[in-house]
């Protein structure tokens, strides 16, 4: 592996920066809901996650399109990069979630349309890896990988519509909401300002575990490689 | 009628960061590992080359005398 470029040496420190800040702006400076209390604190975490791991699954989607086209290897660990770090970060949201869930409305899960696409879009990732792991050929693998994460990109969007489109327990909080949504709430300029720094930490977390992601995607290959020169 | 007191919550809050940074740091570890991991094998896959090659040249040699 090429020695760490500077660029992400300051990356890694600026993400650290940034969690850390995110949790003492979510912790101590954003106010108590009345209604939920503490646990309310979790969404700030929870939007961050979902956010990030939205976005990399589009990511993930338009990478597989790129390699479709270009077939550049590199476009590959792209996706394979977005995938894997969006799958981690979407399964802290569905936890995130299910831990909030539990004193909100009383279940620890529930079959809601949100929760449903949630899980199963986290389903389609973890798959995607078992499909991966199936496939010996690089190339072979890259192309059914790109094909696959086209068309498991399409969850990203069903599962971010479906709480505006169906009836649901899920609330929304930026835009209008089904009238059975149990737990909204609106925000004061305190939890504004933690929801966007949030979202701008994670999103930067994100970034820095891409590139981290994609280095040691390159070595993977590197040693494919190697073995490959071996067994001939 | 209304909420007299703020419910405490608190335990599900910390649950909540606490799996937050345990599947991250996790993550990051298993990242780590795998590195690391990936790296040993380079520089071993490496070395036997290198001596496949040394080998084969020395037997290419004694061949040709």
């Amino acid at each position: 592996m090429q020695p760490k470029p500077i660029a992400l040496k300051i990356l890694d420190v600026v993400s650290i920066i940034s969690i850390a800040a995110a949790t003492y702006l979510a912790l101590f400076f954003a106010p108590t809901e009345a209604v939920m209390g503490q646990v309310q604190r979790v969404f700030y975490f929870h939007i961050g996650t979902a956010w990030v791991a939205m976005l990399g699954f589009i990511l993930a989607a338009v990478a597989g399109i790129a390699y479709l086209v270009t077939k550049n290897m590199l476009w590959d660990r792209f996706e394979v990069a977005a995938v894997e770090v969006s799958a981690m970060f979407f399964f802290i949201t569905i936890a995130l979630g299910s831990i909030w869930a539990r004193p909100a409305w009383n279940t620890w899960w529930t079959w809601d349309p949100r929760l449903t696409t949630a899980a199963v879009t986290e389903l389609i990732y973890i798959a995607y890896f078992m499909l991966r792991q199936g496939i010996e050929d690089p190339e072979k693998r890259a192309r059914f990988g790109a094909v696959y994460s086209l068309l498991g990109g399409l969850s990203a969007p069903i599962t971010f519509m479906v709480i505006r489109l169906f009836r649901t327990i899920h609330p929304v909080v930026i835009g209008s909401q089904s009238a059975a949504a149990q737990g909204g709430f609106s925000m004061t300029t305190n939890m504004r300002t933690t929801f966007f720094f949030a979202l701008f930490a994670f999103t930067v977390l994100f970034i820095d575990l891409i590139w981290h992601r994609i280095r040691l995607g390159g070595l993977e290959e590197k040693v494919e490689q190697l073995k490959l020169e071996a067994s001939i | 009628m209304f909420l007299e007191t703020i419910p405490d919550t608190s335990g599900y809050m910390i649950a909540g960061f606490g799996v937050c940074f345990a599947v991250m740091g996790i993550y990051i570890l298993s990242m780590y590992l795998r590195g690391a991991n990936l790296k040993r094998d380079a520089e071993m896959l490496e070395s036997l080359q290198v001596e496949n090659k040394k080998t084969k040249s020395k037997t290419d040699t004694a061949k040709k005398k």
